[in-house]
């Protein structure tokens, strides 16, 4: 494994939900290295998605250390993990989260227009396939094409991270293999460090590694043999 | 309790502070109506008791001198019920340490016998000892106005004979509700009204065994026009200046101009803040129906009947606008008790009564159901158009389109912060025009309620500098030689004197008729002038009368018509004169003639009635003390005193207007700004949430939704600006006009203080969502499908 971009220490999560207190972390310990692609799988409630948005900065852990390089995401304020979502953080969500009123390459240069070394909005697009409908609005676009646009718009930024929560969730089969691929041309080419989180264990086959979550530990880890291409995997 | 009734509850309690500003509007509508509305009917009840209870006259006839023994002619007069005869006089009074002179309007009343019209309430001390001829009871505000004391002595120039009075007492009059020289202002500091023992008065005017003023009380039906026709018959022997009715009666005229101006305030007002509820609620329960698409869905799927549904809708709005009729009928309440005490203490009424109706609290529930029932059945529709199925799935996103600017070929000059709030303006345009239009509202009320500041400093401005320049007005009770124009240039500091000619008048054209006097003006007057509200000079046609607007329509005559005047001064000449023309003048309702056409109708020679004196400042005082000394100008205005009351006077009432009307126009704002937020924070917090995290900082997102505000703002006060100055309009329009016509004035600083209230409002309401940006969840929105 590369030099770790993310290492993770005895990271400890407790939601409050009313009276009840919810623990969706027990203390989970990680390292991930530059350029990998990290895939990982359980079930809901084992604490993925609390994973992902602690290191995508979006939340902070109750107990335990996180770093990303020389940041510690774990003691960062609201601005400083603003920052760091906007210079190193690139996302993609379920529901694609477009701005229903600007058009695709507008919402790419959204992003463009406060990163530091962005690529152009065009050649983005042109990254995912969508040179063609720059200039369509979410409300024109299918659900594969809204999701592309929202990939564009993740990796314009040229990010270090790639954090991507269930993908292909609202996708059929066909346009959900043509997001993967984008990912995994994007992790090879870019060398961008991805982390996909996903239902669908078929997935697990593109991944350098495979973390198993349950009950909010790391409960098992998996290293495939051969990474395959989306091209190789069926569900 | 049902289960819709249960989720009423907690929807209600779930947008707690959108319901509480939209109830408070609507609250200050109601609070408006009935604040109005309740003091209007108060007021006049008050008068009314008042007026019983004093047992007011409703006729009123004066002459020069009539004999006692005429008197059993006027009890015959048919219709007439009751008859006072008296002796009333005006002279010049003195107080020590008072240099301008002030006037004292002598009333001569039995003590030992009250009389049975126009009864006098004493307030303090006590009565004068019947024969005592020293003693007088002065009224209530004279003695508040100048801080007298009781035992105060003051100095009248009794029919040119310096009489020194003692103050025992002060007394309230229906007569005097408002005392006033002339002219529809308060006077109390410079006009005194005494009443004093009335052999006393009869003996030092030569008065005795008659009489110079009739009160009339009639039967019940009887004809006030009637009476006073007759009235007029048998004093034209003696001098009679024509009778008027009680509706022409100065002091009543002004109180019922006062009472008016509450009912135009409590219906034009109200109804723009039930107009704006209405909108807001509208606009609220659109996003309420379409956030709960689901919930309606499922209700559907389970068998609720349409009819269930959207009564479950109205009686959301129906609970906001119960809760806003609760506060606003606590709000009227304490309005009109507040509104009902200023009048009552400016009007001096002796018993303050104040009911609020049941039937207005009614009334204005209805109006303000009505107009929000009618926002909410809009937002309603659309949830019984929606099919089960259709409800259950999740709205299709939301259709934008390039801008015209972008459509143009402009695109490149808009950032995306920019795009995103003008493509959402422009897709949503019905809404950002009821922003628009509630934000201007307020504007606009706040215009309505404060111009009048505006409109009486202008007012005083020209009517004391430019149509009245002279300081100083002396007045001849019985005409004089013009030569007493060199006499008053002489006097010490007097730079310009002009003198005028006024003869009382009763002018009649067909059926209708007027009495008020004609004023013979020189062709070169420059001391006092006949200017319409533009300023323009009105010209003297020569030989014609000149009309005051109003005074030609309530005649009913237009320029080269001619109307019938009867003089009711010296020879009483009856005669057609041709009206030359009319003028829109602010004040009074008034005839002008050029004073040697004037002499030539009245068959009289050069005479005069009357002088204005320029006067150079610094010798005013010794001006008015060498005035006391002419014993024949017995009465003398100093415009600058009568200026500097009104303004007083009027400064408190509208300082009290202005403050409960910015109140109100901050809390319409705040409604209309604070809702909007709320709704577009809704409706994009999905949207924000994950602006945020591609890692948009809290004051970039809020940039996006307050921008759109701040816009729509900015868009509104230039349009308040313009309806503020149609609502100023329409309310001098409406309120009524014969004793001053306010002026349609507007300075910039109260456009400046309008369009201030309710940026500071819309910036406030905006802070307060900017709170809940910055409390986004950010976590929740990746979960989630809007």
């Amino acid at each position: 494994m590369s030099a770790p971009v993310f290492r993770a220490r005895a990271v400890t999560k407790i939601y409050r939900m009313g009276e009840a207190e919810v623990q969706a972390l027990r203390g989970v310990d990680l390292e991930i290295g530059a350029g990998e692609f990290i895939v990982l799988l359980g079930p809901s409630g084992s604490g993925k998605s609390t994973l992902l948005n602690i290191l995508g900065g979006l939340d902070t852990p109750t107990a335990g250390d996180v770093r990303f390089l020389e940041h510690d995401l774990s003691r960062a304020d609201e601005a400083a993990l603003t920052r760091y979502r906007r210079e190193h953080v690139g996302f993609v969500f379920q529901f694609y989260n477009l701005i229903p009123s600007l058009t695709a390459r507008e919402n790419v240069a959204l992003v463009t227009d406060i990163a530091a070394d962005p690529m152009p909005a065009n050649e983005a697009l042109a990254w995912v396939g969508l040179g063609e409908r720059l200039d369509h609005f979410p409300s024109q676009l299918s659900g594969g094409e809204q999701q592309r646009v929202a990939i564009a718009r993740a990796i314009a930024k040229r990010p270090q991270v790639l954090l991507c929560d269930e993908p292909t969730g609202a996708l059929d089969y066909e346009t959900g293999k043509l997001v993967l691929e984008v990912i995994a041309r994007i992790n090879a080419e870019l060398g961008t460090t991805a982390m996909v989180i996903t239902h669908n264990a078929a997935i697990a086959g593109m991944a350098d590694r495979v973390l198993r979550l349950g009950n909010g530990r790391i409960v098992g880890e998996q290293r495939p043999e051969r990474k395959l291409t989306p091209a190789e995997i069926a569900w | 309790m049902r289960s819709l009734d249960r989720k009423l509850l907690r929807d209600l309690w779930a947008l707690k502070t959108q319901v509480a500003s939209i109830a408070l509007v609507i609250a200050c509508g109601i609070g408006g109506f009935l604040g109005s509305l309740s003091t209007h009917s108060s007021l006049l009840r008050s008068r009314a008791q008042y007026y019983d209870s004093a047992r007011f006259a409703h006729v009123f006839g004066g002459c020069k001198r009539a004999p006692a023994s005429i008197a059993w002619r006027l009890r015959a007069i048919p219709g007439v019920s009751e008859v006072e005869t008296r002796v009333v006089r005006d002279a010049q009074l003195s107080l020590p340490g008072v240099v301008p002179p002030m006037i004292a309007r002598l009333i001569g009343i039995d003590f030992a016998q009250p009389p049975g019209m126009n009864r006098l309430a004493l307030k303090s001390g006590r009565w004068p000892a019947p024969g005592a001829a020293g003693e007088v009871v002065v009224n209530q505000r004279f003695l508040e106005a100048r801080h007298l004391k009781l035992g105060q002595e003051m100095r009248v120039l009794l029919n040119g004979k310096l009489e020194r009075l003692r103050l025992v007492g002060t007394a309230l009059s229906p007569e005097y509700i408002y005392a006033s020289r002339g002219g529809g202002m308060p006077d109390d500091e410079w006009f005194a009204v005494l009443w004093i023992d009335a052999e006393a008065l009869s003996a030092a005017f030569d008065m005795e065994g008659a009489f110079n003023s009739v009160l009339l009380r009639l039967q019940r039906g009887a004809s006030v026009e009637g009476a006073a026709a007759a009235l007029d018959r048998v004093l034209e022997p003696y001098g009679g200046i024509g009778a008027i009715g009680r509706e022409d009666q100065l002091s009543n005229k002004i109180v019922t101009q006062e009472i008016n101006q509450q009912q135009i305030f409590g219906i034009v007002l109200p109804t723009i803040f039930l107009v704006v509820a209405a909108f807001i609620l509208n606009v609220v329960l659109h996003r309420q129906v379409n956030a709960q698409r689901g919930e309606i869905a499922a209700l559907k799927a389970l068998g609720y009947p349409d009819r269930d549904i959207a009564l479950h809708y109205l009686e959301f709005a129906s609970v906001i606008v119960l809760l806003g009729v609760a506060i606003g009928t606590w709000l009227g309440h304490w309005l009109g008790r507040a509104m009902t005490g200023l009048y009552t203490e400016v009007f001096h009424f002796p018993h303050f009564l104040y009911a609020l109706d049941a039937s207005l609290v009614l009334a204005g529930a209805l109006a303000a159901l009505a107009a929000a029932g009618g926002g909410a059945l809009a937002a309603i529709r659309g949830v019984l158009r929606l099919h089960a199925a259709e409800a259950l799935r999740p709205p299709s996103p939301d259709a934008f389109r390039p801008l015209l600017v972008e459509r143009l070929g402009y695109a490149a000059m808009l950032t995306s912060a920019q795009r995103m709030i003008l493509r959402n303006l422009e897709r949503k345009p019905v809404r950002a025009a009821i922003t628009v239009i509630g934000i201007a509202g307020s504007v606009a009320i706040v215009i309505g309620g404060t111009f009048w500041a505006d409109s009486i400093d202008w007012f005083m401005d020209v009517q004391f500098n430019r149509v009245q320049r002279a300081q100083v007005n002396v007045v001849f009770p019985d005409p004089v030689s013009r030569d007493a124009l060199w006499e008053l240039e002489r006097l010490p500091g007097v730079a310009q004197a002009e003198v005028s000619r006024a003869i009382p008048v009763r002018l009649r054209a067909g059926h209708r008729t007027y009495r008020t006097a004609i004023m013979g003006l020189a062709d070169d007057a420059q001391l006092r002038k006949i200017l319409d509200a533009r300023l323009h000079a009105a010209r003297l046609v020569p030989g014609a009368v000149l009309l005051t607007t109003r005074l030609a329509e309530q005649l009913g005559v237009k320029p080269g018509d001619d109307v019938q005047a009867e003089l009711l001064e010296g020879k009483r000449v009856s005669a057609d004169v041709r009206v030359g023309g009319t003028v829109d003048e602010m004040v009074g309702m008034n005839a002008w003639m050029r004073t040697r056409d004037l002499n030539r109708l009245a068959r009289e020679s050069d005479v005069v009635s009357g002088a204005w004196l320029l006067v150079d400042r610094a010798s005013e005082p010794a001006l008015l003390e060498a005035l006391k000394q002419i014993p024949a100008a017995a009465v003398v205005l100093v415009q600058r005193t009568l200026l500097e009351t009104f303004r007083r006077t009027s400064a408190r009432n509208v300082l009290f207007f202005t403050t409960v009307l910015s109140i109100f126009a901050a809390t319409i704002a705040v409604g209309v700004v604070y809702n909007n937020a709320r709704i577009q924070l809704a409706e994009r917090a999905w949207e924000l949430a994950s602006l945020r995290v591609l890692g948009f900082t809290r004051a970039e997102v809020s940039v996006l939704l307050l921008g759109e505000l701040g816009l729509e703002i900015a868009a509104a006060i230039p349009l308040g600006f313009v309806a503020g100055y149609g609502l100023a309009a329409l309310f001098v329009a409406l309120l009524p006009s014969d004793v001053i016509a306010f002026p349609l004035v507007i300075y910039p600083p109260t456009y400046l203080l309008a369009g201030a209230v309710v940026a500071a409002a819309g910036v406030a309401s905006a802070l307060i969502v900017r709170n809940r940006i910055d409390n986004l969840d950010l976590v929740g929105v990746l979960k989630t499908r809007e």
